[in-house]
């Protein structure tokens, strides 16, 4: 059994210890907002904050978080108001929306330690996280949005 | 193609009626009909060879449900097409729900895409346009009539704001809902005509730039369901380890290391692979790892090898001795050429592309006797019904398919072997759902990819540079010949959605279009824009040939080939405006490319600068005017222009896999590359529609333009040098510096 704190919530996870947090979430928490996309963190659709700083929950096991504070999608804020949920809504952003969840927890990390990203920095910080619809374009306008609105 | 509105309808109960067009019957109900997928109790009202469901039901409440035929992938179908109903229905936007269509072709078949319920081609808008905003007007006069009874009024006296009927002489009015609950059917029913439709003048919803994407709200949250998500009571995991070579099968399996992995509860060996059954997906994955099997040899497919192929075609292509299919033919373009002042010939070439779309292929399957039950992210919901029956030797009416949202498409979820996977699996554990999901190096090695192709264009041009003549010979294996062998075959051997856009509107007096089939065993498939995506661009590149021949400018030879369709140069015009075509930047070039394929008008330019010690290509901005006919939510169109301009550049300057021996080379994002924010241009769109137009499709019209504006670009930047084989990688921008 491995114990550790999701969306606030103290959780038990009885597997392996060595098994991807991403399945842990999705499978055994019925957590399905965290994406599997690659498995080798390539592409960012699972990423999700342990003690606050982005991680790819693909390449991050079940041992890691032992005892530790994981937030995903699901547990941003409770009636999805935050400030990117909100700009994601007002951009029209998704379009699958199957990496948005990963997208928006990248971003919602680069927020959190510099409120007023320039573009260089926004572009920077969201490079590791693929969209293939293409959304790019929105997705930087959003989070310019967010940081203006908050 | 459009339907010919022929509408009729007919009573089917007390409180629902029928309204047939274009060969497609919409039911709609009023009052409370929980059930949208089965309707049971219209079906046994009906007459004739209808089963109509309903499609459309106003309830009690004033709630209208109306299903989307359609399935999202992120195209915004399932809020366009109920919206048309909506503005004819002259409902409130705002209480309208929709439903995702059950799998039923005869119900729901698109009646402009071979009245099969897929979804793909840039078809929904264009082929169901015409029948829902004929039902909703419909609805809106049975509404009236409804209302007219309740009022004792004549109804030549009513009119409609959203979701209420008027009487404004008397100031009374009923809402929607309070017409439902209470009217009975008029009897005899109004017949709406074409005439009931709304002039644009009066649309609420079409065209503004309020409305919001009803799917959209659910994928900033997390609880967007796509069929990866699935979660069933008592279900099992499922991974399939496939034959490293496409159509090796497996003839020894050592599973003993496998079946020792706790949680293992079945190992499955399939005719292409060797499935595994167990309680979680980590124990499947690992499983897998674990598996031993030896592969047969005998794959034609080991002699697949992309690069020397493509060599292959190339030369098939500039042999004029090889004959093609007939694809298109105008006049006798040899001749003209032979008799032109100045011939220009070359050869375009694109490599194999894969999908990898952002949710890898997955499904889950139930199988209770000869009842299946599929949960899956797919874009062809009935044949799918068909291929799952075959896994388990029941008929298709037996398999009930729940369509997910898609986590991307572009072609690649209109294919069965995700599904295949999970019925076959399920077949396996009968009694409980088993949810497949593959590795995304199994979902990239096992891509069914953009056919590898070579073109060969021949132009003649007269002593003033008119063009006298255009052939096009286009080389690559058949899609069809795999998915569609009946339209292949009708077609006499001929791939219409392999040459799919090499037939444009330039006017030339004689063109001719051939297609020389290369049958190499490997499996291909449908691809955004699929043809469209390789033709426009050796198109639109010859085009720019041929202006740099005659010494004119590229925009004003586009407008010369296209002097009598406005619609067309609006497109060019504007977008040259837009990017100040004009002006010159230091270090960059400008390019410019057209497409009216998909029924839409596109034109774009490219802003690019070179590397020319690396031979990388940066693309700095892409300006992109569209004429989709009428523009339903034009927020939305631009959206799918920058998806399609952000994969156009990707696609043009980095996507390729390269297949050695039968073996595919890449297989995750990290040996598979796709475009990086980092790498993606800034995008500006103007959607310039032409109200009174047909509907036109927009989901892959973005694409064909950006690869040879780019392309184009970098010959104005360099001073001629013609890149001629997507992908644009910097060696092979090197190589054609170099020589």
């Amino acid at each position: 059994m491995t114990a550790f704190t999701i969306n606030g919530q103290a959780v038990n996870v009885a597997t392996e210890p060595d098994t991807p947090l991403l399945w842990v979430i999705r499978e055994h928490l019925k957590l399905t907002g965290t994406k599997f996309g690659c498995g080798i963190a390539q592409c960012g659709a699972c990423t999700v904050h342990v003690d606050g700083e982005p991680m790819r929950s693909c390449q991050t096991f079940l041992e890691d978080v032992a005892g530790r504070k994981v937030t995903t999608i699901e547990g941003l804020s409770p009636d999805s108001s935050h400030p990117l949920q909100r700009a994601w809504i007002a951009e029209q952003v998704p379009q699958c929306g199957y990496c948005q969840s990963g997208q928006i927890m990248q971003a919602a990390a680069l927020l959190a330690a510099t409120p007023n990203p320039t573009r260089e920095q926004i572009v920077d910080h969201m490079d590791g996280n693929i969209c293939r619809c293409g959304t790019y374009v929105r997705i930087i306008s959003a989070i310019q949005r967010a940081a203006r609105e908050g | 193609m459009t339907p010919i509105l022929q509408p009729q309808s007919r009573v089917l109960s007390r409180r629902s009626f029928l309204v047939t067009t274009g060969g497609l019957g919409i039911a709609v109900a009023f009052g409370s009909v929980p059930d949208l997928a089965s309707g049971a109790a219209m079906a046994s009202a009906a007459e004739g060879d209808f089963r109509p469901n309903a499609w459309i039901t106003i309830g009690a409440d004033g709630t209208v449900s109306i299903i989307s035929p359609a399935v999202e992938m992120g195209q915004g179908i399932t809020t366009t097409l109920p919206l048309l109903v909506a503005e004819e229905l002259d409902a409130d936007w705002s209480r309208v729900r929709v439903v995702q269509a059950p799998s039923d072709a005869e119900t729901y078949g698109n009646p402009g895409f071979y009245g099969i319920q897929l979804t793909g081609g840039s078809e929904s808008t264009r082929g169901y346009n015409a029948v829902l905003r004929m039902t909703g007007a419909q609805t809106r006069l049975i509404l009236l009539a409804g209302a007219a009874g309740m009022l004792n009024v004549p109804v030549s006296e009513l009119e409609t704001e959203p979701h209420r009927v008027l009487h404004p002489s008397s100031g009374r009015s009923l809402d929607y809902g309070e017409i439902a609950a209470r009217a009975l059917l008029p009897d005899p029913l109004p017949q709406a005509t074409e005439a009931d439709l709304k002039q644009s003048d009066r649309w609420r919803y079409i065209g503004t730039r309020t409305i919001q994407r009803i799917d959209v709200p659910s994928k900033v949250n997390g609880t967007a369901v796509f069929g990866i998500d699935v979660q069933l009571p008592d279900m099992l995991h499922g991974a399939v380890l496939r034959a490293p070579i496409q159509d090796e099968r497996p003839e020894t399996i050592d599973d003993a290391e496998a079946r020792d992995v706790p949680g293992i509860t079945h190992i499955v060996p399939l005719s292409y692979g060797v499935g595994i059954v167990g309680e979680t997906v980590e124990a499947t994955r690992r499983a897998k790892d674990l598996l031993n099997v030896t592969w047969s040899t005998t794959s034609r497919v080991r002699n697949y090898s992309s690069q020397r192929l493509l060599d292959e075609y190339r030369a098939v292509g500039r042999d004029f001795g090889q004959q093609g299919v007939p694809a298109h033919t105008n006049g006798d373009a040899e001749a003209a050429i032979a008799a032109a002042t100045t011939v220009i010939e070359a050869d375009y070439m694109s490599d194999h592309v894969a999908h990898a779309t952002m949710e890898p292929m997955n499904a889950t399957a139930l199988v209770t006797g000869d009842r299946v039950e599929i949960w899956a992210p797919t874009q062809g919901p009935t044949g799918t019904q068909g291929f799952a029956a075959e896994v388990v030797g029941t008929t298709p009416d037996k398999v009930k398919v729940n369509t997910t949202l898609l986590g991307g498409g572009f072609g690649r979820k209109a294919e069965a072997d995700f599904i295949i996977d999970a019925v076959s699996l399920a077949k396996a554990v009968e009694g409980r759902p088993v949810k497949v999901i593959w590795s995304r190096e199994d979902d990239v090695r096992h891509d069914k990819f953009r056919p590898l192709e070579a073109q060969h264009v021949k132009v003649g041009l007269d002593a003033e540079g008119n063009i006298v003549g255009w052939r096009h010979r286009i080389v690559a294996d058949s899609i069809f010949a795999r998915t569609l062998p009946p339209v292949f075959e009708e077609a006499g051997g001929h791939d219409d959605v392999v040459t799919e856009g090499a037939k444009f509107n330039y006017t030339v007096p004689a063109h001719q279009i051939e297609y020389l089939r290369q049958d190499n065993g490997l499996a291909i498939g449908f691809w955004f824009a699929v043809g469209v995506g390789y033709t426009r661009f050796a198109i639109e590149c010859v085009v720019d040939e041929i202006a740099a021949a005659r010494g004119i400018d590229p925009v004003a030879l586009r407008l010369e080939l296209l002097k009598d369709q406005p619609r067309a140069r609006k497109v060019i015009e504007t977008v040259a405006r837009m990017a100040e075509w004009d002006r010159a930047r230091d270090g960059r070039g400008l390019g410019v490319a057209y497409s009216d394929a998909f029924g839409s008008h596109c034109a774009q330019v490219a802003e690019v600068s070179l590397n020319r010690d690396t031979g990388a290509i940066r693309v700095h901005k892409v300006w992109c005017a569209i004429d989709p006919g009428v523009a339903i939510q034009p927020l939305h169109i631009e959206a799918m222009m920058m998806t399609g301009i952000t994969n156009g550049t990707g696609h043009a300057l980095f996507e390729q896999i390269n297949v050695i021996d039968g073996e595919v080379q890449e297989s995750n994002f990290d040996t598979y590359r796709v475009i990086r924010m980092s790498e993606a241009p800034e995008i500006e769109v103007a959607v310039v529609p032409t109200p009174g137009s047909p509907f036109g499709g927009i989901g892959q019209a973005g694409l064909p333009p950006t690869g040879p504006a780019i392309a184009n670009a970098v010959a104005r930047l360099t001073g001629g040098v013609r890149l001629r084989h997507y992908p644009f990688t910097p060696e092979r921008v090197k190589a054609a510096l170099d020589t």
